[in-house]
């Protein structure tokens, strides 16, 4: 046998013995799993809970654990927020600047405008990382997050942060609430007006962008509908304008199309609201939400029998959310063991996740909102009007190495600015314009003052895996960070080492 | 999917066979980067059509065109530029209807070898103004009302996989926005810098197969870190010089990628910000002058290894600038633009049609003669001979810049 020969049969071996320890450790194979009316284990709710949060607690875990999985759903949904706890930034009230002034000042007002702009995009976002962390109710920040992906805009494009903030507001308000009174409510939405042209759209030129994307992306999805019922669609929806003045809805009979449209075949003199009622009325809608939720919450591959009866299920309750939630969080499928640890975390899910977990706790997230930028997810402000595609979509040999240098960082203890000073060198490139000078250093201040803030110890965090067994103190560890077996043992080593071994694994970036 | 499977299995036995740098492929041990001088130098790459290495160069915010190739018998164009318009005696003469920005002469070799392809009126119908959605739209290679989900250069490599012993598809640098180069199958690696990325592939270990298939593409993507660290070494020592700029770097590290004969059919740069809404001249005299230089040093750096002939490097970005300077002493998002081509096959000269400044449309910009999806079809069909209407979902026919 060639020596290359032996050491790789030896490697073969070696994995082998690693695989077999690790399943007699954590425990993998077939796993029993509750039924609906079984009770909940302590497992399958930390499952429910990091699906529908950010890390759960274990004392959130332990409220839960014993109930039926109809129970446990009914108290998660009943226990939901609609308004954030975190106060805003002070500005979200004040009015925008209206074009007509915007057109009067000279360029170096107008340059402080849009950086004042962006200035306020930085807060909101950190605004509502502050949220995501802070809140009693983890599943109205995933379900905000989930229809900020849906009914995707841009501050890049919208500019006006306090607009993006009133279209958070009302994502927020209406996230477990009704799905067709959402969809009116961003069809008059400022924020969306602006983001898909239709503030401008008028009865001799209609702007096609919004009656398009609100058939494809909002609700039936491709291939439900023809050209022509755009353009009809597209007659519906003009006039549905801004006051340039204040920013707000205005519908602008002067330009509005009156006349008859043919939508779906129907002939009527269909005013927007009759158009989205139209769309509502329509199987597909119920079927193409069900099925982005299925991707969220249960995982990659939509069972089709499965998805067609929760369809069905939200159209009956004429769309509403929380129903619809409460049907899937009670499925087979949301606790069937092969969908466990079946979907990737976000950035967002990532980082907030990864505070929340290890209690991390600062005074200024900014930095942790640069490095979910930076790993692909820059909240209010998604790549297009399809949103961030997701998935698998968000690892690649730049993003994965992004967060296993961001762990590595935060773990180690040392070099904890070298992310972020990473994380803000991007931005700044990114931003398009050079920043004026003295930004990035102010930055730099800031971002170093928010890290030595950083309250936390990873070996207080550690020291609560006390069992008198090492072995059953690295099997919770495991159950705690990782959704699924992790991919390397841990050798030898004190907690804090484990911890570090567990969010290096591939499997960390799984839910 | 069959792909990456087929890659990882191979994959994970070209690691073993280079074991004294990877002591354990399965998954226990972290993965030692290789030591500068035990990296191969000369290791024998298997044929491939992507042995015709392409440097694609973005230039990141919409690069003015009309102050890049200047229409200097246009009487137009001082018209519509009264104050960010450029010197006629400054500019360098291509031929009689064209003339090159002053930061530019370092191509003029190039022009002058003809290995210089000027393409004027890239474009495409129903522009779209936005940034993000304009590039996206030349990275997926879409039609304007079109999204799709993989780069132009992902579908390449996805329909004609590269030779698996190859380090990456593609490299971008100094950048994680993957571009032309995002979506399914493409192995991709993102670095600032050759050896810095060594270092931090350190923290990435090749997978064990899983059923999971989340967990599958993480551990794929970490094997595809680990496969190509143990291709890349920052052995080479230049004799060319590389000028300063930060843009120069990426070029040096485009270099040493070249350097490391460790198969790779992509690299993509980004210079920027070209986005020059307000007081264009001097930002972008210096841009142009780093894009020069870098071009130049480039070329240098090629021929060092030999690899000039077998190297295209080619200009993209998401649309040109208006005609008719704004208010601030800059130019606003326009739509059709001039790209170069260089490289020491490219058959050097004008291509495209003259930007035709009397004919601006009702937002006051200009028409465009040709459609970019032409260019990248020359690539695919030229440069590696491979079926450019599959990738490209339509065919667009070939330009002559190659042969």
């Amino acid at each position: 046998m060639t020596p290359l020969l032996r050491r790789i049969l030896r490697q073969k071996f070696l994995a082998v013995l690693a695989a077999s320890v690790l399943c007699g450790l954590v425990g993998v194979g077939p796993v029993a799993y509750a039924k609906p009316d079984d009770k909940l284990a302590q497992d399958d709710v930390r499952h429910l809970l990091n699906r529908t949060g950010f890390a759960a607690s274990m004392a959130d875990i332990n409220t839960l654990t014993g109930l039926s999985r109809k129970q446990a759903a009914e108290q998660l949904l009943a226990a939901t927020r609609d308004v954030a706890i975190t106060p805003p930034p002070a500005w979200v009230t004040t009015p925008i600047t209206p074009a007509t002034k915007l057109r009067d000042m000279t360029p170096e007002q107008r340059q402080a405008e849009l950086r004042l702009n962006n200035e306020r995009a930085i807060d909101l976002r950190e605004w509502w990382f502050r949220e995501m962390l802070a809140t009693p109710s983890p599943l109205t920040e995933k379900m905000t997050l989930f229809w900020h992906n849906h009914f995707a805009t841009s501050q890049q494009k919208v500019r006006f942060s306090s607009l993006m903030y009133q279209q958070h507001v009302l994502l927020r308000k209406n996230a477990l609430g009704n799905f067709g009174s959402m969809l009116r409510q961003v069809a008059r939405d400022p924020a969306m007006l602006i983001y898909l042209d239709n503030a401008n759209s008028r009865r001799e030129q209609p702007n096609e962008n919004f009656a398009r994307e609100v058939m494809e992306l909002f609700t039936l999805g491709e291939g439900s509908y023809t050209e022509q019922d755009i353009k009809e669609m597209a007659r519906a929806f003009t006039g549905w304008s801004l006051d340039r003045e204040t920013g707000e809805f205005l519908f602008r009979r002067a330009i509005h199309d009156a006349g008859t449209k043919t939508i779906f075949g129907k002939r009527g003199n269909f005013e927007g609201d009759q158009a989205l009622d139209l769309l509502l009325k329509r199987p597909e809608t119920a079927q193409f939400i069900t099925k982005k939720l299925w991707r969220e919450f249960v995982s990659p591959a939509p069972d089709d029998v499965e998805v067609a009866r929760l369809a069905t299920v939200f159209r009956d309750s004429g769309y509403n959310i929380a129903k619809l939630m409460q049907a899937i969080l009670v499925s087979d499928a949301f606790y069937a063991p092969e969908n466990r640890g079946a979907l990737v975390k976000s950035p967002v899910e990532f980082v907030v996740g990864t505070l929340k977990l290890f209690d991390i706790k600062t005074p200024n997230l900014r930095p942790f909102v640069f490095a979910s930028a930076l790993l692909g997810q820059n909240v209010f402000a998604p790549p297009n009007v399809k949103g961030w595609p997701g998935g698998e979509v968000w690892i690649n040999s730049a993003t994965l190495l992004g967060r296993k240098q961001f762990v590595d960082r935060l773990f180690r203890n040392e070099d904890r600015m070298e992310p972020v000073m990473n994380a803000l060198d991007e931005m700044a490139d990114r931003s398009g314009t050079p920043p004026p000078p003295g930004r990035a250093q102010r930055q730099q201040r800031l971002a170093e003052r928010a890290m030595s803030a950083l309250n936390w110890n990873l070996d207080t965090w550690s020291s609560t895996f006390n069992q008198p067994s090492a072995r059953d103190n690295i099997t919770s560890m495991s159950k705690v960070v990782l959704a699924v077996t992790p991919s390397r043992l841990p050798v030898g080593g004190n907690p804090s080492d484990w911890a570090r071994t567990f969010v290096a694994d591939p499997a960390y970036h799984l839910k | 999917m069959n792909r990456r499977k087929f890659f990882r299995a191979a994959g994970v036995s070209a690691l073993a066979a280079s074991a004294p740098l990877f002591g354990n492929v399965n998954g226990l041990v972290w993965a030692q980067s290789p030591s500068p001088s035990s990296a191969p130098r000369t290791t024998t790459l298997p044929p491939s059509p992507y042995s015709n290495l392409l440097i694609l160069i973005e230039l990141k915010g919409a690069n003015d065109g009309l102050n890049t190739v200047v229409p200097i018998s246009d009487p137009l164009y001082p018209s519509l530029r009264p104050r960010v318009g450029l010197e006629r005696a400054s500019l360098i003469n291509l031929t009689e209807r064209e003339a090159l920005h002053p930061s530019l002469k370092p191509l003029m070799t190039m022009w002058e070898g003809r290995e210089l392809a000027v393409i004027q009126g890239l474009g495409y119908p129903n522009p779209n103004l936005s940034h993000f959605r304009s590039i996206e739209i030349w990275d997926t290679a879409s039609k304007s009302e079109e999204y799709l989900d993989a780069g132009w250069l992902a579908r390449t490599f996805a329909q004609n996989p590269a030779p698996k012993a190859y380090a990456a598809d593609g490299v971008v640098v100094g950048s994680n926005d993957m571009g032309p180069l995002s979506g399914y199958a493409a192995r991709t690696i993102a670095l600032a810098d050759t050896a810095q990325f060594l270092r931090t592939a350190r923290l990435a270990q090749a997978g064990r197969d899983e059923r999971n298939s989340a967990l599958k593409h993480i551990l794929s993507v970490e094997t595809e870190v680990v496969h190509a660290a143990s291709k890349l070494n920052t052995n080479y020592q230049f004799k060319t010089t590389f000028p300063t700029s930060a843009f120069a770097g990426q070029v040096r590290t485009a270099a040493q990628l070249a350097a490391s004969n460790a198969g790779i059919g992509v690299i993509r740069l980004t210079l920027g910000s070209f986005d020059t809404h307000a007081n264009q001249l001097g930002t972008h005299a210096n841009l142009l002058r780093d894009l020069a230089d870098g071009i130049g040093a480039l070329k240098s750096a090629l021929q060092e290894l030999n690899r000039w002939d077998s190297t295209l490097i080619m200009t993209y970005c998401e649309f040109g600038r208006r005609p008719k300077e704004n208010q601030s002493n800059g130019t606003d998002h326009g739509t059709a633009n001039v790209q170069f081509v260089v490289g020491g096959k490219v058959r050097g000269g004008m291509y495209g049609e003259a930007p035709q400044l009397a004919r601006l449309d009702g937002n006051g910009n200009l028409p465009f003669a040709v459609d970019f999806r032409s260019a990248y079809s020359t690539v695919i069909s030229k440069w590696w001979g491979l079926d450019a209407s599959r990738v490209l979902n339509g065919r667009f026919a070939p330009m002559d810049f190659l042969a």
